[in-house]
């Protein structure tokens, strides 16, 4: 494997600082005694102390992790199986379709979105709260996966397959013991998305939710009419923390399970 | 025969057994894709009091909505070759550090801070008095107003869709076989040959699939021409958005979308991944 | 394929996990008593301590939702799905909404407190008899500005925005009804228009503003007025407290051709279910003490007399915020001109804002 040049590391290196420099920001201003996002009086712990009484702050916090994980969960499952079939389709005009519509989600206005599925719900007579903001996270966080999934089954070799199957493999087998394995970078890469979605929806779920339940982008939006306080900063930073510790820490100890079970890497 | 492909073999294996596991699939597209399409189509044909028009089309052809349609486009385009030129070196780089899967995960943590928050942080960063100005001040020039310009909501739009830009293009690189690298390095072709001639054919679907999720979202962004660009650049979304939301005039607003389901279906014409060939990319064949 | 499984397990049981923390925390702060309300305001529009109180003294418990713009807050309650108690639109809306039937009628028996009100802001023409509504606050829209910035320069009406001296300085707020207003006033015309020669006047004058106009934005331009980041903006009366109670500089007027007056009111929705509880919050938020302390908290002007009389003389004198009865009567207030005439307004606004761009 080629090393990288120095010109290389410095452009990895500035496009990581851009793309981290906004949330360092609202990182150092969280600090701030001040209470705006401009001009930095003196340092103070009160944002983070105020974030742990905010019991509502809280309850909206946590629903917005529920909410992630288990539209990121569920929509990858149906993702994954529909990607298989899409690419078992027979009909090659009829798989074409399928893409299409796999597209929509994904390319329309997040508004459109909304909107659309608001009047689904109320026709179909949901109550809007929990499940439909769920629901709505699993629809639109669907195609994504697909999307992730699909070019790693496209290149899929068929030799694979035909091996596992003169070996007299059931159809559940090839689907469980070889596709699968084969295909689950796409996975993971599907579920961090679907995840990303989700955590940065406002739009949709700002149409969809009802009484009593919304989410911390929801809950930001709202909050912008009379400035953002710092004890989002400072929430925000936490998050930040908080996930950066949970992707090293199950990086590292894959990393280290994998060394120790001989299965690193994802190249045959 | 052993030319029977991917398709017929697992056909073979069910014995064309019906795909269960595509129902909640199935099931999905019917109710969160066909069903809200047919609904935006129906509302595109209804005017403020309900009845059946074709108003709202001749509307979209008056000079205001074309010409929102040009910038729009404009803006989409600049926004996509911008996030392709940045992305694409990142995501090869990518590929060739150490931990790389890592490296693609740092990519990703910042799109799950908050949009709005980051916006803010922009505006802040983007200030008269912000860091931005304060790093011109320090080159010695007087401060420019970078806020609500078309650049600082150029910059910022290609800030978000980085990570979305960057993700498929290093999923395709890293995929290409390094086999097919090595061959054409024994064949005496240069770095830039290899690059040019094998991996960036190579690494095409995954531009294709990044154009895909980054185009039309830039022609529809609406948080950010408000925040960033303060409403002087206006892109579809925010027109789609004002008709929902502030004129709640349905019907025009299902109508832009409309167009705007056209160009997605153009866009994926253009970029979809040709049947067989490139899909394979060039793996065991 | 088992590390997936497993994957699947863990995600399964931390969300489980997670669940049993949203209950902790919700049985937690839930007052025992009886029942809940959920009111739906706009955001930072209500002192968070007076919810507690109500809480407190009632043992009713709140649920608290905001919206962000008149129109979505009705389309949330339209479409149903939703069992918002108390809510608090715009005299606009609340036209519409009684029109769309989403309004139930107050029980004014059970809201003693009315009596505290300024009669000024009761029986207005959009719900006469307050049938359906009790005000909340009130306010203007105006010019914003900060000497310091514009070497003393002034403002008293709205032809003042066009000085070419200007350029890049004027922050707009974005809304169509604001805009064209502006527009139409400085030319003379009544703010509700439904003229289509007068409105395309108004729309080629305020083309002529382009150059000076720095910026179309909501809620932010409070922050960028307090940073000084712009000199001059055209904003409602709260807004602007917002800034000057940070920046010391900053100035508000209500420009002589005149303006529009405003009116958020508290209305109880057709889909409510608990209409006693919001009769019984409307009634606390009219109480004289409470709603000073609102007022001092959201810096909109009360229209609740007794409150005034616990406030701060120098704020309650202070004519940019608690303008006179005849400086009132320059002023408009906004008519329901119907879907199809918003529509132009916004359409004429949105080609404002095409032909600024460049």
């Amino acid at each position: 494997m080629a090393k990288l040049s120095k010109s290389a590391k410095i452009y990895l290196a500035f496009v990581f600082f851009i793309l981290y420099a906004p949330i360092f920001y609202l990182i150092f201003y969280s600090f701030n005694s001040g209470g705006t996002m401009s001009g930095f009086e003196d340092f103070t712990w009160e944002h983070y102390a105020a974030v742990f009484n905010d019991t509502r702050l809280l309850i909206i916090v946590l629903n917005t992790v529920i909410v992630a994980l288990l539209s990121a969960l569920i929509s990858t499952t149906i993702g994954v199986l529909g990607a298989i079939g899409i690419t078992f389709l027979r009909n090659r005009k009829m798989r074409s379709a399928v893409l299409s519509l796999n597209t929509v989600l994904i390319v329309s206005p997040d508004v459109i979105i909304g909107a659309s599925f608001l009047i689904l719900f109320t026709m179909l007579g949901v109550k809007l709260g929990f499940a439909s903001v769920l629901v709505s996270h699993i629809a639109f966080s669907i195609p994504i996966v697909v999307i992730m999934v699909l070019p790693k089954l496209q290149e899929m070799s068929s030799t694979l397959i035909d091996a596992a199957t003169d070996l007299g493999a059931s159809q559940r087998d090839i689907l469980t013991r070889v596709i699968i394995p084969y295909i689950k970078p796409g996975i993971f890469a599907g579920f961090f998305l679907a995840l990303t979605y989700s955590l940065d929806d406002f739009a949709v779920t700002f149409f969809v939710t009802g009484n009593g339940f919304a989410t911390l982008s929801v809950e930001i939006y709202s909050m912008a009419r009379a400035g953002i306080t710092l004890t989002i900063n400072a929430l925000s930073a936490l998050i930040f923390v908080v996930t950066l510790g949970l992707v090293l820490g199950y990086y590292f100890f894959n990393q280290r399970s994998a060394a120790s079970a001989g299965t690193g890497g994802t190249r045959l | 025969m052993r030319a029977l492909n991917l398709t017929e073999r697992i056909r073979m294996a069910k014995k064309s057994s019906r795909p269960w596991y595509l129902i909640p699939y199935y099931l999905w597209i019917v109710l969160f894709v066909i069903a809200p399409i047919v609904l935006i189509v129906y509302f595109s044909f209804q005017d403020l009091s309900g009845g059946f028009t074709f108003s709202n089309y001749a509307d979209f052809f008056s000079s205001t909505y074309l010409r929102l349609t040009l910038s729009s486009f404009w803006y989409a385009f600049l926004i996509t070759l911008i996030s392709i030129l940045i992305a694409y070196p990142t995501a090869y780089w990518l590929t060739k550090t150490k931990h790389k899967q890592l490296w693609l995960l740092l990519i990703i943590i910042p799109s799950w801070i908050n949009l709005l928050l980051k916006a803010y942080a922009f505006i802040g960063i983007f200030g008269l008095y912000g860091p931005a100005n304060q790093l011109i001040q320090f080159f010695g020039a007087s401060p420019l107003q970078i806020l609500f310009t078309d650049f600082s909501f150029v910059f910022v739009a290609v800030y978000i869709f980085i990570p979305f830009m960057v993700l498929p293009i290093f999923n395709s690189l890293d995929k290409i076989n390094p086999a097919l690298i090595d061959a054409s390095r024994d064949l005496g072709a240069s770095q830039w040959m290899t690059f040019r001639r094998v991996i960036f054919p190579l690494a095409l679907n995954g531009v294709k699939s990044g154009v895909q999720v980054v185009f039309i979202p830039a022609l529809s962004l609406f948080v950010i021409t408000r925040l960033i660009a303060g409403n002087k650049v206006i892109t579809l979304g925010t027109a789609i958005e004002q008709q929902f939301l502030v004129t709640q005039n349905w019907g025009m607003g299902s109508t832009i979308a409309v167009f705007l389901m056209l160009f997605m279906i153009i866009i994926v014409l253009l970029t979809g991944p040709k049947e067989k060939g490139g899909a394979l990319n060039g793996k065991a064949k | 394929m088992k590390d997936l499984v497993k994957a699947s397990i863990a995600i399964i049981a931390i969300s489980a996990v997670l669940f049993y923390a949203v209950h902790l925390l919700e049985t937690s702060s839930a007052t025992s008593g009886s029942g809940s309300i959920s009111v739906y305001n706009w955001g930072e529009y209500i002192d968070p301590e007076l919810v507690t109180r109500f809480e407190e003294e009632t043992g009713i418990q709140v649920v608290y939702e905001t919206f962000d713009s008149n129109e979505s807050m009705m389309t949330k309650i339209e479409q149903g799905g939703t069992s918002y108690d108390v809510a608090m639109p715009s005299e606009y809306a609340i036209e519409r909404m009684k029109e769309n039937d989403l309004l139930l009628p107050i029980d004014q028996n059970k809201i003693p407190n009315l009596e505290n009100i300024d009669p000024y802001f009761l029986d207005l023409p959009f719900d006469p008899g307050n049938e359906y509504s009790i005000p909340y606050f009130w306010g203007t829209v105006g010019i914003a500005f900060n000497p310091s910035l514009l070497e003393g320069q002034t403002f008293e009406q709205w032809d003042d925005l066009w000085d070419p001296t200007l350029e890049q300085e004027v922050i707009l707020v974005d809304s169509a009804r604001e805009v064209i207003g502006m527009g139409l006033n400085s030319l003379g015309y009544s703010l509700n228009s439904t003229d289509l020669g007068e409105l395309r006047e108004a729309t080629d004058k305020l083309k002529i503003l382009g150059p000076n106009v720095k910026a179309i934005i909501g809620d932010e331009i409070v922050e960028m007025m307090r940073r000084e980041e712009a000199a001059v903006a055209v904003t409602w009366s709260g807004q602007a407290a917002d800034m000057m109670w940070i920046n010391e500089d900053i100035d508000y007027v209500v420009p002589v051709e005149g303006s529009n007056l405003w009116f958020d009111n508290m209305v109880i929705p057709s889909t409510a279910g608990n209409v006693d509880g919001a009769h019984e919050f409307i009634n606390f938020m009219l109480d004289p003490e409470v709603a000073a302390q609102n007022a001092d908290y959201v810096g909109y002007s009360t229209p609740n007399e007794e409150a005034l009389a616990l406030m701060d003389p120098e704020v309650t004198e202070d004519e940019r915020f608690y303008p006179t009865e005849e400086m009132r009567d320059r002023l408009e207030v906004y008519e329901n001109l119907g879907l199809e005439m918003l529509g132009v307004y916004n359409e004429l606004f949105l080609e404002f804002k095409m032909d600024m761009e460049k």
